[in-house]
């Protein structure tokens, strides 16, 4: 059922070698039309710029991380929760339901300059309420409709069984959602640290990648600010890892072993 | 009926069925009318008739999946509700309907699960049955690793893992291809010989009526009804050659006389919606 080694290779080489062709092409073009540092910052400039400053960098990413991690983490909870009381009531999910896609459907960033002037300036909550917010709506709108969405002949089964609604929740229902919860992570995991990230830039505390980029920018050390941006990457994938990761050990037969089999 | 002449229980009793969808509503629909169908026990018996009939309404009724407008349906001598309650009945569906997180054996052990079963017990029932529907070699399989035909042997094996006395099947083999539709009907009826189960199927296909039936029960729409009962008397002992004997397409040909001049309904009620709003 694994990759073997040599499989795993056929596939990382395409990307790697695009990666290694781009980054060489970048320099090169840096290099021979003399882009000044200002304009765009050699891939060289920007590797120097992160190891002399990596305590620097790592310290932005753990405040950013950090920020990002308990929004997810609180966003999820609330999200599931609020996806059991939907799927159980119908009332709640006609009230609700509706509310929940016409927030969707804001830019809902800005509204950490509403939460910025609730809490003191030196608080974090903002950031993290923000990240909640996000995490939150996709949550809900994945599990409740993996809840939901259980095909007819299933219940049908279920009821020739005898089973009682606490029981096709608990055999059928839940089971059904993990997919779906799962698949809201892979979407949430990076979207909260994007909104960490950027909720920065609405003020707030200046300790986070977010606010190092803008103000190494400020000061024109375009290196620098690349420096962070690349620190913002691996964050980004590092959750997304996380996330897909966790799926793989959590649905050993399901839908994540299907994908790695390409079945 | 003269069948209900014989002493003990029948398997199934279906007295004055009716079953109307939206009832008192312009788009009422008379799934099923004054129906009656006695059933003994070891009998195989399919409904047949086109789109709209009634004959998975009256398979839904006898299961207790749906209530009826009027009339009873006693399943072992009890009302259905409480046959379903005691698991009394086996079903499947012409979905396999497996449940995809789950190994074929722990599919095949759910019913024993929610029957309180302990694991070591319903483990060995599960591989028993498992091996009766010769899918051995498969227990730690995953359900989306299984043909078509595979997978409606593990819901077989499932829904006789409680050893129920009654099978309920709505077109169990309908999304099947042909070679491999004759060659679980073969296998059902020696599972069903083997477990001395009694039958109800619901299908479209008059051979695979005649082939598995001991009485085969014509329906027509509009409002379903039943509108004849044709006798199968090939014997217990069916195998390939079956489908090639003169009694057989005998047979076929009655069913297809009885079926003849049954005009399919103009609109089919979507049963599952309209059962579900109910």
């Amino acid at each position: 059922m694994r990759r073997s080694p040599g499989q795993a290779f056929a596939l990382a080489w395409p990307p790697l070698l695009f990666g290694a062709v781009f980054l060489l092409v970048w320099e090169t073009a840096v290099r021979v039309f003399d882009f000044q540092p200002y304009f765009l910052a050699a891939p060289s400039a920007i590797w120097d710029a992160f190891r002399a400053n990596t305590s620097l960098i790592w310290e932005a990413t753990r405040v950013s991380g950090m920020n990002a991690f308990v929004g997810l983490l609180v966003g999820t909870a609330i999200g599931v929760a609020m996806a059991f009381l939907l799927a159980r009531f119908r009332l709640v999910d006609d009230l609700l339901s509706p509310l929940a896609v016409a927030l969707n459907a804001i830019p809902i960033f800005v509204l950490v300059a509403v939460f910025n002037n609730m809490y003191p300036v030196t608080s974090e909550v903002p950031r993290r309420l923000m990240v909640t917010l996000v995490v939150y709506f996709i949550v809900l709108v994945n599990v409740a409709r993996g809840l939901r969405e259980v095909g007819s002949v299933y219940l049908d089964l279920m009821r020739s069984y005898a089973a009682s609604d606490v029981t096709i929740l608990r055999k059928v229902r839940v089971p059904h959602a993990v997919p779906y919860l799962f698949t809201a992570l892979r979407i949430a995991a990076p979207a909260a640290v994007i909104t960490a990230f950027v909720s920065e830039y609405f003020g707030g505390l200046q300790n986070g990648l977010g606010s190092r980029i803008v103000s190494n920018i400020a000061l024109s050390n375009n290196a620098e600010a690349w420096a962070y941006v690349l620190g913002a990457c691996l964050l980004g994938l590092a959750f997304f890892l996380a996330a897909v990761t966790l799926e793989r050990v959590a649905t050993p037969g399901g839908l994540g072993a299907r994908e790695r089999d390409g079945a | 009926m003269s069948s209900s002449a014989l002493e003990g229980a029948n398997a199934v009793e279906v007295r004055g069925l009716s079953k109307v969808f939206n009832a008192g509503r312009q788009d009422a629909v008379e799934a099923l009318l004054d129906t009656d169908l006695m059933i003994r026990p070891g009998e195989f018996v399919s409904l047949i008739g086109p789109s709209g009939c009634g004959k998975s309404t009256q398979l839904r009724l006898i299961a207790n999946l749906t209530e009826p407008t009027t009339g009873t349906v006693l399943v072992n001598g009890k009302a259905a509700r409480a046959a379903r309650l005691d698991q009394d009945y086996g079903m499947a569906f012409q979905q396999a309907g497996l449940f995809e997180w789950r190994s074929v054996t722990k599919n095949v052990e759910l019913p024993l699960e929610l029957k309180g079963w302990d694991k070591a017990r319903r483990r060995s029932r599960a591989l028993e049955m498992l091996d009766l529907v010769k899918l051995s070699e498969f227990v730690d399989h995953f359900p989306w690793q299984l043909s078509g035909g595979m997978q409606q042997r593990v819901a077989i094996a499932r829904a006789l893992a409680a050893h129920p006395p009654l099978l309920l099947m709505d077109e169990p083999f309908g999304a099947l291809d042909e070679m491999t539709r004759e060659h679980m009907q073969t296998e059902l009826l020696r599972i069903c010989g083997e477990t001395s189960t009694t039958v109800v199927f619901v299908t479209h296909s008059i051979p695979e009526a005649v082939f598995l039936s001991t009485r085969v029960v014509v329906m027509s729409p509009r409002p379903g009804r039943i509108t004849e009962v044709v006798d199968v008397d090939l014997g217990p002992d069916r195998g390939v050659d079956t489908r090639e004997t003169e009694a057989f397409f005998a047979k076929v040909t009655e069913v297809r006389e009885a079926l003849r001049g049954i005009q399919p309904a103009d609109v089919e009620p979507d049963i599952e919606q309209v059962a579900e709003e109910l």
